[in-house]
């Protein structure tokens, strides 16, 4: 958990004090709220972009962003009501919050195409840092059988987005 | 006893269908692909020119199916898209929301 938030802002060091606890096993409330999370912070990185990006390939990309991280949140919701599981915010969540909200506010102040870059260089690195937190922490934690399930449907999406950022990263060049 | 045989049965037929279903022949002229949890199934098929492919996608995602440089297909969530093979559809195709999906087209004569 400790290179996810790493990635994801300059922050870092002003947050170890989280990362301690972070570094926990999670527990399944836990990493559903994690997991939903994450998809959150990139469904709201996708309305920021759709509302500044005048680039085809960007505005693209953003929409897919949008669509499939809210359509994989209403199966996480989905799944944690059918299996009366409550998720339970932990300070990863809080961590990643904390972090997308300075990033958000860092994009927020670029335009044209430096905001284009700075967006899709920083998908790229999100949804790196956040594979690699299922790979190695969220799914191994992962006691439920759908909730695992669900998190590899998860990993291949995200893992598909990522190739996706990078594709259109090369285009921006 | 006769239950464990009966299971036995059981698998032996669960396999044959399986095996059935990866040679994806077509069936009137129309080879099925369903798309899954972001997989093309089966990943690789054979069809003939004029043929038709149909591409099920049971994801709640947008999904493509693209050749580089070539013909691109969506296939939204839920639905189904076709198309019709022509003789230089022997190609790679992915999808272009997720690159990590990729799917052989064959054509055989």
């Amino acid at each position: 958990m400790k290179t996810l938030i790493c990635a994801l802002s300059a922050a870092c060091l002003a947050l170890a004090a989280p990362l301690a606890i972070a570094a926990d096993k999670p527990t399944d409330p836990q990493i559903a709220h994690i997991a939903y999370s994450a998809g959150v912070i990139d469904v709201e990185a996708a309305k920021l972009a759709l509302s500044k990006t005048k680039n085809p390939d960007v505005t693209a990309f953003a929409r897919s962003m949008q669509k499939d991280h809210e359509a994989v949140n209403d199966m996480a919701l989905a799944l944690v009501k059918k299996l009366g599981v409550t998720p339970e915010d932990n300070p990863t969540s809080q961590a990643l919050a904390k972090a997308s909200e300075e990033k958000r506010a860092e994009l927020g102040k670029l335009d044209g195409a430096a905001f284009d870059k700075a967006y899709i260089d920083n998908e790229v690195a999100y949804h790196r840092e956040v594979n690699g937190a299922l790979e190695t922490l969220l799914i191994p934690s992962a006691q439920n059988p759908e909730l695992k399930s669900l998190l590899e449907t998860g990993l291949k999406l995200f893992q598909g987005h990522e190739q996706h950022a990078e594709h259109v990263a090369a285009g921006l060049k | 006893m006769t239950a464990l045989l009966n299971r036995r049965q059981l698998l032996a037929a669960g396999a044959a269908v399986l095996a059935g279903g990866t040679l994806a022949r077509a069936h009137n002229g129309t080879v099925h692909v369903t798309i899954d949890k972001l997989a093309f199934q089966p990943a690789e098929i054979e069809v003939k020119a004029g043929e038709t492919i149909e591409w099920t996608n049971r994801d709640p995602f947008a999904h493509t199916a693209t050749v580089k440089g070539g013909w691109e297909v969506s296939i939204p969530p839920g639905k189904s898209a076709t198309h019709v093979v022509t003789a230089d559809d022997s190609v790679d195709y992915y999808c272009r929301f997720h690159p990590n999906m990729t799917g052989r087209i064959k054509v055989v004569a």
